[in-house]
């Protein structure tokens, strides 16, 4: 049945999503109940993004209870912003002044997985590479001409668009390889790549907070409606049982 | 107990209502999947007015506080994430129960004399229903809430005359769509038309159980009084509104027999809906489209807007005509038709199964183009998808204009005197 369903789902054509790039995404391959990651891709969010991006509709406290973080000490060491537990995640940041900065105001962030998808913020986060004719002297791969600074450079080093010398149809050519760091980042190639999928679950969570319990639900009300339709049937079949 | 309903009766014929529309009702015991659905849309409907009163509590209709109240509907409200998605997952799951509808009464003539004003009645339903959708999917007033509202409201700006661009003003309320546009959208999406469509369907009832129900064969079971052999009446009491005219065969009681069939039905029902609701909320950005996650933005347009997938057939017929204006024509013409169908289709034969096999090829047709015309209206428009927008265009078209001139002299099978099964 699921898959039935699934299918269906998959045979409509897909919607397209803005920022118009089409071609092939990483797989962002997080778990929603691996609160680790979470809580590793809170702390990223907190120190690098919302010093410009703010989560409108994300509270600090609901988000500390759902990571499994204590309130106090989520407000020690993540809450730089707002006074309450209860305030919204949102940026310090005077959006006409970052308007004037970056061309634009730091869009919201609470649901941009919803809009993106997890695959194109993954894949987002690792494509920015050095580009000395832009303001901020990055651009990305799948975002042309992106108006953001890459906010977690001193995590990766300077990330290189990086050509090989490789024979190619009988002639030595550079070919490009992807994107490589210069090593001057405080993380390694693979500590850089989890903790960008870290940040990805953090941000597929703020989109849907309720995630976990919707599917938990799901499956108790899935169960009772299977048992529902058995006794349907069968009172059913009594009734209709004298009709020919 | 008897004595609370003896005195109810004597001041409304509670009990006389009863026994005339449900326990006394005579039904056609040949009821297949196919007559599902009238109770589901009716189930949907309830869904819709209970999880929208309780959303009503919680948004907030104005252009600066929409899209934020969804989000404290999803996060903060108990339960609210529950409602919202009940409500989203419904309005879809309306379309699909009352497309199937719709396509059942094609399938099996329903809207064939004596059932005209039956037929019309729903159509007139559907009509609303899409006013109602179109207007909900408005409210939350994120992207595609705004720019899908922009390209439906414009539609009307193709009118002539001088005419289209004040009407548009006059439905926005304003010269663009704004907060104007969401209040009264808002107002006509919580109380008019649901008021338009309870009274529709009330309609719909009524002129069902004056006429009957229609049933796979399409052959009338109520029989002229007096020519039906008293073995063969169907065994079961009847209220005598029915019994004094006809001889009733193949028939059995609404009420129990229909009541607890239409429950095991309503069951397999709710684990779909209850699949969606819980496990596909957004059907692969299908009943929710992924742009709608971001806040109205008047200053940008998103690169493919693409109505929500119960209106692309629509759509697509709209975009496979260059001038906007005969788009516009077409597409109303796409559904006027389908009023028409009671004097487009002149054969005395009901039921698909005793029709030509001309008759079965062109509503195979119809239901292909159909189809075909709600994935080419989802897509971005390429000069190819446009083509074959057109020609399913074409086609959606040809079944009305085939049927009008074959039905007169169809050659159909025989009916069987009563139901065969």
């Amino acid at each position: 049945m699921k898959r039935f369903l699934m299918a269906l789902a998959f045979l409509l054509p897909s919607a397209a999503f803005a920022a118009g790039y089409s071609g092939p995404l990483d797989k962002a391959d997080y778990d929603l109940r691996d609160k680790a990651s979470l809580q590793r891709g809170a702390q990223i969010f907190m120190n690098y993004c919302l010093g410009c991006h703010t989560m409108q509709h994300q509270r600090y406290q609901r988000t500390f209870e759902d990571l499994g973080i204590p309130v106090d000490l989520g407000q020690e060491l993540l809450q730089f912003t707002g006074d309450g537990p209860g305030d919204f995640m949102v940026s310090a940041i005077d959006a006409d002044a970052s308007s004037d900065w970056f061309g634009l105001t730091p869009p919201d962030l609470t649901m941009v997985a919803r809009v993106r998808g997890a695959d194109w913020l993954y894949t987002y986060f690792r494509s920015f590479y050095e580009d000395p004719s832009r303001p901020f002297g990055v651009n990305n791969e799948i975002f042309e001409n992106v108006g953001m600074p890459h906010a977690v450079q001193e995590l990766q080093g300077v990330p290189r668009r990086t050509y090989e010398r490789r024979m190619v149809d009988g002639e030595m050519r550079d070919v490009y390889v992807g994107i490589r760091s210069d090593g001057s980042g405080r993380l390694s190639d693979e500590e850089f790549d989890q903790a960008m999928l870290d940040l990805t679950a953090f941000l597929v969570y703020t989109g849907e907070p309720m995630y976990l319990e919707r599917q938990r639900m799901g499956y108790y009300v899935i169960g009772f409606l299977i048992v529902f339709l058995i006794l349907t049937i069968l009172l059913k079949r009594e009734y209709w049982r004298d009709i020919k | 107990m008897s004595r609370i309903i003896d005195w109810i009766d004597q001041r409304i014929p509670l009990s006389n209502t009863l026994k005339l529309h449900v326990t006394q009702y005579p039904a056609p015991k040949n009821f297949n999947f196919w007559y599902l659905m009238g109770s589901l849309a009716l189930v949907v409907l309830v869904n819709q007015i209970v999880t929208g009163i309780w959303l009503t509590m919680s948004y907030n209709p104005s252009a600066e506080g929409a899209f934020a109240s969804i989000e404290y509907i999803m996060r903060d409200v108990e339960y609210g994430w529950l409602l919202r998605y009940m409500h989203s997952t419904g309005a879809s799951f309306f379309f699909i129960v009352v497309y199937l509808h719709m396509f059942r009464g094609l399938m099996y003539g329903s809207y064939q004399k004596p059932r005209e004003l039956l037929w019309i009645f729903g159509m007139l339903i559907f009509l609303v229903l899409m006013a109602e959708a179109f207007m909900g999917y408005m409210l939350p007033w994120g992207q595609m809430s705004y720019w899908g509202a922009q390209v439906i409201i414009s539609l009307f700006g193709t009118i002539p005359f001088g005419i289209g661009e004040a009407l548009t003003t006059w439905i926005r309320g304003d010269y663009v769509i704004s907060g104007a546009t969401l209040n009264r959208f808002f107002a006509l999406h919580v109380i008019a038309l649901p008021l338009v469509i309870v009274i529709l369907v009330f309609l719909h009832l009524i002129a069902l159980h004056e006429v009957g129900s229609n049933n796979p064969d399409g052959i009338d079971l109520k029989k002229p009084k007096g020519s039906v052999k008293e073995e063969d009446k169907s065994p079961y009491e009847f209220h005598e509104r029915y019994t004094k005219k006809y001889d009733i065969v193949d028939s059995i009681p609404f009420h129990p027999y229909y009541t607890v069939k239409d429950l095991v039905g309503l069951a397999v029902f709710l684990i779909f809906f209850a699949w969606v609701i819980f496990f596909e909320p957004t059907m692969g950005g299908h009943f929710l489209e992924p742009p709608n996650f971001e806040a109205a933005d008047p200053m940008r347009t998103p690169v493919h807007i693409a109505p929500v997938w119960y209106f692309t057939p629509f759509y697509a017929i709209l975009a496979a005509v260059p001038n906007p204006l005969g788009g516009v024509v077409l597409m109303f013409g796409s559904i006027v038709l389908l009023f028409l169908m009671p004097w487009i289709d002149r054969s005395n034969v009901r039921s698909i199964r005793y029709r030509s096999s001309l008759h079965k090829a062109n509503l195979a047709m119809l239901v292909v183009s159909f189809i075909v015309l709600g994935f080419v209206g989802a897509l971005p428009p390429t000069e190819f998808w446009t083509r074959i927008g057109q020609v399913f265009t074409f086609l959606y078209f040809a079944f009305f204009v085939l049927l009008f001139f074959y039905s007169k002299n169809e050659k159909t099978k025989p009916l069987p005197e009563r139901v065969t099964k």
